[in-house]
């Protein structure tokens, strides 16, 4: 670790929901997230791990300046930054940027590729309308696509390439911190690994900092630095990538690899065998 | 023999630019008591060739086979009596969303026990009994309360198991499932796999299982059939499949597995086509 202030940090989030009630219940209060503390150095990426209803796009949200927590603090680049109380400035939107899972959802149909990735600029900057056209067809090659794709609608596109589509958005305003929720698990396998290999590119080139939330622990141990597994609103576990793979500590850690399917080829090997002592073992 | 044999099979769609191949000649065929797995990426046809074996395709679908048998019996030439004899009990299927397969409007316990009286002609009060009977075997918790519940009071993998003891209601020969656990979280996906496993060898059904996740695929098959538009690519059993991959194809999806990465980067499936065409 550097000496340098981390590119984002939390200190005991806390996320409420009220669920409002009905003509029969009262209503009541949810606690998505029960005091997280968390912090990311440059160029670093720090992997969210949980299964659904565990709090981690909750948090997601928070971290990309979305969603004000009820409690706690974050800070960018050292700054302490309260959505609640004022609306962030271009700067610091700038600074902080998301890609969404669904790349279907993400992008509106009757906006073209062109003003999708001009859009960041025209509200957040002043760059003269020419120069956001070349940055658009640069962005668009950097992420693996043809500047003739300006001018063309999303529904042209297939999966993998609107969630680069997405990237290249979020990459629009040189953010330093990219909060990516389950970014490849919507694509297809082939695809998934393209996407992954390009996330790691960018972060080279640009030196920027990923947190990245998944609930797919193969892809988790490919791309992160850090870990942090959360279970119903609370960090169970947080380490190196190394710690929390080849020695997890937590009981629900254990459990969640327990869970992954094994695709080596001794275990298959095991398996078979298992099965074929199984079978010879029943009556004919 | 083989319990279900498909030959050939393609099937075309009818779409406003023409016509459209998602089959193209391709061969199943399953073992009694097998587990075939059939993997392949979205567009791949997978489903649809196990769709078209149920007659589950709409209108504007065209399915041609040189052979599409069930235990020595032709498909196709089936009237719709006999088929609906044949789908639906000795042949059954599950679905991708759980919660989706499920009306809402109804229980659970409704929705299985009219299965029950429609397909094995149970009387309501020998339906209640066997459900309840389904529900245990498929571990759903404290079946009595569970049986009364609407689809939205349950979870994901508490659907699934409905539909499963649905669709095992009928001691079927076959079944097939498709993406059965890709809706689910790891841990009940897990549950769910094992489940299905137990199931397929307690009742020594068939069972065919669709599913893009090679994961899904190390962990349950005993022979797999790899498809790629359309096409089949290659077939083999779990164990050379994993260890000596034939087809490029098969390689790049195996290869493109996070777990397996070795250096900085993921080979794609277009690196071992190019090597390929190179090479």
């Amino acid at each position: 670790m550097t000496e340098s202030v981390p590119v984002v940090e939390g200190r005991a989030i806390v996320q409420d929901y009220h669920v409002p009630g009905s003509m029969f219940s009262s209503g009541r209060l949810v606690r998505a997230l029960k005091g997280i503390d968390f912090s990311v150095a440059k160029g670093q990426t720090l992997a969210i791990v949980g299964e659904s209803g565990s709090g981690k796009s909750t948090l997601a949200r928070i971290i990309a300046l979305i969603d004000a927590p009820s409690e706690g603090e974050l800070r960018i680049e050292g700054k302490p930054v309260d959505v609640s109380k004022h609306r962030p400035g271009p700067e610091m939107r700038s600074k902080v940027q998301m890609v969404f899972q669904n790349p279907y959802g993400s992008l509106n149909p009757r906006q073209k590729i062109g003003d999708v990735l001009m859009e960041p600029l025209v509200i957040n900057t002043a760059v003269p309308a020419g120069e956001r056209r070349d940055r658009a067809e640069a962005m668009l090659k950097k992420v693996g696509l043809q500047p003739e794709h300006f001018n063309r609608y999303p529904h042209m596109f297939s999966g993998g390439q609107r969630q680069r589509i997405a990237i290249a958005r979020a990459l629009m305003l040189n953010p330093s911190l990219l909060v990516l929720d389950e970014p490849v698990s919507a694509l297809d396998l082939s695809v998934q690994a393209q996407v992954l290999n390009l996330l790691a590119d960018l972060q080279d080139e640009f030196d920027l900092t990923y947190v990245f939330v998944s609930h797919d622990l193969s892809v988790v141990r490919y791309i992160a630095d850090e870990v942090m597994v959360i279970s119903k609103g609370e960090a169970v576990e947080t380490g190196s990538r190394e710690a929390v793979f080849t020695n997890p500590q937590h009981p629900y850690t254990k459990s969640l690899f327990a869970a992954t399917p094994v695709t080596d080829v001794e275990a298959i090997r095991a398996r078979v065998a298992r099965r074929k002592a199984a079978r010879q073992a029943l009556p004919a | 023999m083989a319990l279900l044999n498909i030959k050939n099979l393609t099937v075309k769609f009818a779409t406003a630019t023409g016509s459209f191949t998602a089959v193209d000649g391709i061969d199943v065929h399953v073992d009694r008591g097998e587990v075939l797995a059939i993997v392949g990426e979205s567009g791949s046809g997978k489903s649809v060739s196990m769709l078209a074996v149920m007659g589950l395709l709409p209108d504007t679908a065209t399915i041609t086979a040189d052979e599409m048998t069930y235990d020595g019996r032709d498909i196709s030439k089936l009237s719709k009596a006999d088929r609906r004899q044949l789908i639906g009990r000795e042949i059954t299927m599950i679905f991708q969303e759980p919660v989706a397969s499920l009306n809402p409007s109804f229980t659970v316990g409704f929705q299985i026990e009219e299965v029950l009286r429609l397909n094995l002609g149970m009387s309501r009060r020998e339906a209640r009994a066997k459900a309840l009977d389904l529900f245990r075997s498929v571990g759903i918790p404290e079946p009595e309360v569970k049986i009364k519940s609407y689809p939205h009071q349950m979870s994901g993998g508490q659907c699934q198991r409905v539909m499963i003891a649905m669709a095992i209601a009928s001691n079927p020969r076959l079944l097939i499932a498709d993406e059965p656990t890709t809706a689910l979280d790891v841990t009940i996906q897990k549950q769910i796999l094992d489940l299905l496993m137990k199931l397929q060898e307690d009742y020594g059904m068939a069972l065919i299982l669709i599913t893009h996740d090679m994961g899904v695929v190390a962990e349950t098959a005993d022979r797999v059939v790899v498809q790629y538009k359309g096409k089949k690519m290659e077939e083999a059993d779990v164990l050379s499949l994993f260890e000596a991959p034939q087809n490029p194809y098969t390689r790049a999806l195996l290869a493109a597995l996070p777990e397996h990465a070795t250096g900085d980067r993921l080979p794609t499936v277009s690196d071992f086509f190019q090597q390929e065409v190179a090479g």
